[in-house]
């Protein structure tokens, strides 16, 4: 396992010397310094690094929120100007809108999309029953726990069947038991329908548990430091932390941390 | 135990507080100036001001449904006129850097003082009643619901372009839902101005209203129908106020403030 893992030659999203700087008052900030990353169509792939590493730069850039002042992104071999077709995402919080059931709350998707509502209330359902939030179609989001809501959250992006989901650290607000319980409903969501997934996180058991490929950045400026590819059996039960294979993955990203003082061996 | 039953009852029946509480202070009132023989012009007994109401009832309902009139009015096209600017400031950079600055000065001059402004300019009668009310109540349904636009979670905007929701979605079905529960704290406070600007437009620019008959009493020297008048102030304030207590239980049922918690 070298630093850079073997080019992906069949790259649904390229990331190529991405950079982005911008003005402060105490000068340029970098974020985001020479990004390459290639992302293989329905990989999982999760971005793990301290806070201010630019992670979530990156998946706002990658979500065409924000540009990046040098290189280029392009999906499926398309340069990207602002936000991609068939792109979900999901952030820290939920937000759902308080006024709105929670199956109005998922069908906000496609009417964002400019999609007919009632083509998509039928899948609204299957999503939500699917997600264990069934009879819970008609409650309002301050009825529901945390958890639910971001099941939610997750419906209502993946309403439209989006090949590439972007989470930014959807499960950092979540008590430890909640977290366990979405990461494993997460995995069999993404093993079922082969989603391109990019996920966000500052846990490094949950970066190794659910990903096919780690990235691990670092700060100052944002930049990647390691690529490795996380070689163990799926379905994975959450037992599977506590093997050997996932010690090694989940010591290799705690040395990154410890080099960069974060983490204390 | 006997505490606790306490303690329900009076979280229970605010409202039966409340009628308690002023059916004391009238009577400790009533029995204060018999006690104390205190002369009517100072402070009549509420039996006087009772009798003085219903020797002649319709002046004071006539006067006070023309105050209720110019109130609702001048409430109505603060409300609307105060929406429309409100989305305007936040959706146009220049409207922001005109109008609501210029907003906010005014709303630092004491208003009541301007309204002998609109007697020179609108002459005495409803308009100028009008226009002194809507000043008065149009402030703060414009400040709060231009805050409550702006509110919404960056992240809410975010999930937004990257779906690409239009600009209509965006202000229709977020910003706006997102400010209701402002524009209703507004409009609470909206309404008590309003009532406010009317009896102050009626103080300078009279000729009726329950401020107009406070005005003639107090140059009477009749301190009796001068507390016929506050009292019906009272009351219609009270009512007017919950009036949009109400319709924001009604139209907010999600609304944090009449959140039920969770059992």
């Amino acid at each position: 396992m070298n630093m850079m893992a073997s080019p992906v030659t069949d790259a649904y999203l390229r990331i190529n010397g991405a950079g982005k700087t911008y003005p402060s008052k105490h000068g340029p900030v970098v974020a985001l310094s020479d990004v390459n990353l290639d992302v293989r169509p329905g990989e999982f792939l999760s971005v793990v690094g301290p806070s201010g590493c630019g992670k979530s730069t990156l998946l706002k850039c990658v979500a065409g929120l924000e540009g990046i002042t040098s290189g280029n992104i392009t999906v499926s071999g398309k340069p990207l100007m602002g936000p991609p077709d068939g792109m979900g995402v999901v952030f820290q919080r939920d937000v759902l809108l308080d006024w709105r059931t929670i199956l109005d709350n998922v069908l906000l998707q496609a009417e964002f999309l400019g999609h007919p509502r009632e083509q998509y209330r039928d899948r609204a359902l299957q999503l939500l029953e699917r997600f264990g939030l069934k009879g819970y179609e008609n409650r309002h989001p301050w009825e529901l726990s945390g958890g639910m809501r971001q099941r939610a959250s997750i419906c209502r992006a993946l309403l439209c069947d989006p090949e590439l989901l972007l989470m930014d650290e959807p499960f950092g607000a979540l008590d430890a038991m909640t977290r366990d319980d979405l990461n494993v409903e997460l995995a069999r969501m993404w093993q079922e329908t082969g989603k391109t997934v990019i996920f966000i996180t500052h846990s490094i058991s949950e970066a190794v548990f659910l990903a096919d490929r780690v990235v691990m950045m670092s700060r100052g400026p944002g930049r990647i430091v390691d690529i490795f590819d996380v070689d163990l059996p799926r379905p994975r039960p959450l037992a599977i932390r506590e093997t050997d294979a996932f010690g090694v993955y989940a010591q290799r990203i705690r040395h990154h941390f410890a080099e960069l003082g974060v983490l204390h061996e | 135990m006997k505490n606790s039953l306490a303690a329900k009852l009076m979280r229970d029946n605010r409202s039966l507080d409340i009628v308690l509480v002023l059916l004391g202070t009238t009577i400790l009132w009533e029995l204060a100036v018999r006690i104390f023989h205190a002369p009517a012009i100072i402070l009549p007994p509420p039996s006087a001001i009772w009798a003085a109401f219903m020797h002649s009832p319709w002046v004071f309902i006539r006067n006070m449904l023309y105050t209720l009139m110019t109130t609702g009015i001048a409430f109505a096209i603060s409300v609307v006129l105060g929406v429309i600017m409100a989305v305007g400031i936040v959706q146009s950079k220049f409207l922001e850097r005109t109008l609501y600055t210029l907003l906010i000065a005014i709303n630092s001059v004491p208003k009541v003082a301007l309204a002998p402004l609109f007697v020179i300019w609108l002459g005495t009668g409803a308009s100028s009643q009008l226009a002194v009310a809507v000043m008065l109540a149009i402030f703060p349904i414009v400040i709060n619901t231009v805050l409550g636009l702006r509110s919404v979670d960056p992240d809410m905007l975010n999930l937004a372009k990257a779906t690409r929701a239009s600009k209509f979605d965006i202000i229709y079905k977020i910003r706006v839902p997102n400010a209701l529960p402002s524009l209703f704290s507004g409009m609470k406070v909206g309404i008590s101005f309003a009532l406010v600007g009317a009896i102050v437009g009626e103080f300078v620019a009279g000729g009726r209203g329950l401020g107009f008959l406070v005005l003639t009493a107090q140059g009477q020297f009749d301190t009796t129908r001068v507390f016929v008048s506050l009292v019906l102030l009272g009351i219609m304030g009270t009512i007017l106020f919950y009036a949009v207590d109400v319709a924001e239980r009604i139209a907010l049922p999600w609304h944090s403030s009449q959140r039920q918690p969770n059992a």
